[in-house]
């Protein structure tokens, strides 16, 4: 059974704006049957002001799907066309108080229909950029072809340099063995072999001449020259920095002990024993790299080693 | 939990009669069966009566052919693993398309990881193997056949023993995953050509945790767990002891209520069925409705998706299963709905409720009351609907 949140329920018991639009003039649509979900979005722009004054969806696919699309035209009605494209499917997801990770492709088809939608609104060819290949890593849509660019380009060699180059692999873990076997196949190409997976021992892997996935804002001139006092005070800064979000979602999250390149938090609340703690882990840490400007992996107090 | 329950083949409640029988064994027969005192052997005693048990629910000729084990999973890989280590020179095994992931899994891995070479036997539109197909796949280089006996999702029934008899003349051996089977329709494993067969307990109303593999007695074994002696060396580590009693139970139970099952709840499941039919358009059952087991319904609803129908069902405190890909967490639709060509407008879609003795004539009236709601609430939410509706008796699924 999946633990989807109240608002997911409610959007798939109770769907807002279902049903055709009859006046629309702007439609897009995405997925197939064969697929498993397809989202029809119907759209009403006023021409003079580009306000999305009307939405409306039809949706075949599972609770989430439908639910992501109801919370899709909730998010764009009243907003101009331009607004409404800064949307991302991140925003769906957190509208709905997430979504399993397994599900997050869903919240990714209500995205692309805004955009195709959007497109035909403007007259423009809207591209599909999926690629063809085995999804690999279901929670943040990684197929085998970019895992393999990724190894081929930067000369990955293990499981842990993939999921940091692609996220793959970096929440619910079940796909760690796919992964490898897409790394075997890439390194058996060129010749080579898989490196041993562990945990990121400093200095052994490498970890530190690994680029980390590029921060968006640019790190704080003091990353680097931070001492371990100015280091801790910024990961405590960053941590409450991001509780307010996951309060609001019912849960919270602490700051239990720094080690090195490894953070230990521990979640509670709604979060502790979540389907999508792993995803909040990952949200925290991206946070931590992003205000830290160095690679860190944020785990739940429950892995810390023995001793520290 | 109150509700209707009509997963059945996913899992069963133990039985009240099955749960008396074990409780003595978690407090004051805890001995363990390999001691030599008293509280070990009271406990051993009742180990060995349950071995009887299972044996008569198999009709095996042995009691000493039935190796407690922890479920269905573990009965399918010794079954399959052991045999390829005592015939190391025969690298082919035979398998169907339409197994269950504990068999289809294991293949996949011996077939990239150890060099094997897998036959996975087609099945045809109701679900059918391919006989001819696995005819031409037997020759002296097969290990062993793995064909279920009857099938999870859409209770669709393999000739096992024929097969099993034809294995047997090509110097194979046959095992059949029977999970679904065991208790459910009646066996005679004695008068069979059957060398290994998997069975567990919660589909039968035994806890979960607690299953078996029956080896013909000759059959040529090696053990997956090494250690103590248990189980005739064969399965290693002290038995699960008030499992192995609930599971005795429950075979002695499964004995006791077959005709029932062939009989009432088979006659259930027919109303279910016909009155889902006649209810609701473009719909149909999936696998052979004339060669199945009696608690089994399959149905795939057009242009829907099957998590969303479990949904609203739930919301009814009706419970039942989907081969939808949303399900499981997967993409794909079920690899049994794929396999029978099922297009996808219906895949998504398909449905099972699987009955128990349990099953009242109140629950099903409830089901064929508030299922043609339900399809009609998430149909007006398809983009696929529109237009595309037939009568009932119009309908004709694009695949024969």
């Amino acid at each position: 059974m999946w633990n989807y949140t109240d608002k997911v329920k409610e959007h798939f018991f109770n769907p807002k704006n279902a049903g055709v639009l009859d006046d629309a003039n702007a439609v897009g649509e995405v997925g197939s049957i064969s697929c498993g979900d397809a989202l029809k979005l119907m759209l009403k722009v006023n021409p003079d002001t580009e306000v999305i004054e009307d939405a409306r969806f039809q949706t075949f696919g599972c609770g989430s799907a439908i639910a992501s699309s109801s919370a899709l035209t909730e998010l764009i009605i009243g907003r101009t066309v331009e607004e409404a494209l800064r949307l991302t499917n991140r925003d769906i997801a957190d509208y709905l108080g997430g979504l399993p990770p397994e599900k997050m492709h869903c919240s990714v088809m209500g995205a692309e229909a805004l955009h195709a939608a959007i497109a035909a609104y403007k007259g423009e060819e809207w591209a599909d950029d999926h690629e063809e290949g085995e999804l690999v890593c279901k929670c943040f849509g990684v197929d085998a072809a970019m895992i393999e660019r990724a190894v081929t380009v930067n000369n990955l060699s293990t499981l842990e340099e993939v999921t940091h180059y692609t996220k793959a692999g970096g929440s619910c873990q079940t796909c760690h063995e796919k992964i490898e076997e897409v790394l075997e196949t890439v390194l058996a190409r060129a010749g080579k072999e898989m490196g041993a997976s562990r945990a990121p021992a400093a200095g052994l892997v490498g970890l530190d001449a690994i680029k980390p996935l590029a921060p968006k804002a640019p790190a704080p001139a003091t990353a680097g020259k931070m001492t371990n006092v100015q280091r801790m005070q910024a990961i405590m800064l960053a941590i409450e920095e991001i509780r307010p979000q996951i309060q609001r979602d019912g849960g919270d999250v602490e700051l239990v002990d720094i080690d090195g390149k490894d953070i230990y938090v521990r979640l509670s609340g709604a979060c502790s024993g979540c389907s999508q703690s792993a995803g909040t882990m990952m949200g925290v840490q991206m946070k931590l790299v992003e205000k830290l400007g160095e690679f860190v992996r944020v785990k739940p107090a429950s892995l810390m080693p023995a001793g520290v | 939990m109150t509700g209707i329950y009509l997963d059945n083949n996913a899992t069963t409640r133990v039985d009240p009669l099955v749960l008396a029988e074990m409780l003595p064994l978690f407090t004051e027969q805890f001995g363990n069966p390999s001691s030599m005192h008293g509280f070990g052997a009271a406990v051993g005693g009742k180990v060995e009566w349950a071995r009887q048990q299972v044996q008569a629910l198999l009709g095996a000729a042995h009691d000493s052919e039935i190796v407690f084990t922890s479920g269905g999973t573990e009965s399918d890989n010794t079954a399959i693993l052991s045999t390829l280590e005592a015939f190391p020179k025969k690298r082919e095994i035979i398998t169907s398309v339409v197994e269950h992931p504990a068999v289809l899994a294991l293949c996949e891995y011996l077939e990239k990881k150890r060099g094997y070479t897998v036959h996975r036997i087609p099945v045809d539109g109701k679900g059918n193997l391919d006989t001819d197909a696995y005819d031409r796949a037997l020759s002296e280089n097969v290990a062993i056949v793995s064909i279920m006996w009857a099938n999870n999702e859409t209770g669709t029934l393999f000739p096992v023993e024929e097969l099993a008899r034809k294995a047997r003349a090509a110097g194979a051996l046959f095992h059949t995953d029977a999970v679904q089977a065991v208790g459910k329709i009646p066996m005679r494993l004695a008068d069979s050509a059957i060398d290994l067969l998997s069975l567990s307990g919660h589909k039968l109303h035994a806890p979960k945790g607690i299953g078996a593999l029956y080896v013909k007695r000759g059959t040529r074994f090696r053990p997956m767990m090494r250690g103590g002696h248990q189980e005739r060396s064969r399965r290693a580590g002290t038995e699960n002891a008030p499992g192995i009693v609930g599971l005795g139970a429950a075979a002695e139970l499964a004995l006791h209520h077959m005709a029932d099952e062939n009989t009432r709840v088979r006659a259930l499941r027919d109303r279910l069925e016909r009155g889902l039919l006649a209810a609701i358009p473009n719909c149909f059952v999936t696998g052979n409705p004339d060669n199945r087991l009696p608690n089994t319904c399959n149905i795939a609803f057009e242009f829907i998706e099957g998590e969303a129908i479990l949904l609203l069902l739930n919301e009814h405190g009706i419970a039942a299963s989907s081969g939808s890909a949303c399900t499981s967490g997967s993409l794909e639709p079920s690899h049994v709905m794929r396999a029978m060509g099922v297009p996808y407008t219906a895949a998504h879609g398909a449905t099972r409720f699987s009955l128990s003795r349990d099953t009242t004539d109140a629950e099903i009236d409830t089901v064929i009351k508030v299922m043609p709601g339900i399809i009609a609430r998430l149909r007006a939410l398809s983009p696929y609907w529109a237009g595309a509706e037939k009568a009932p008796r119009e309908f004709a699924p694009v695949y024969s």
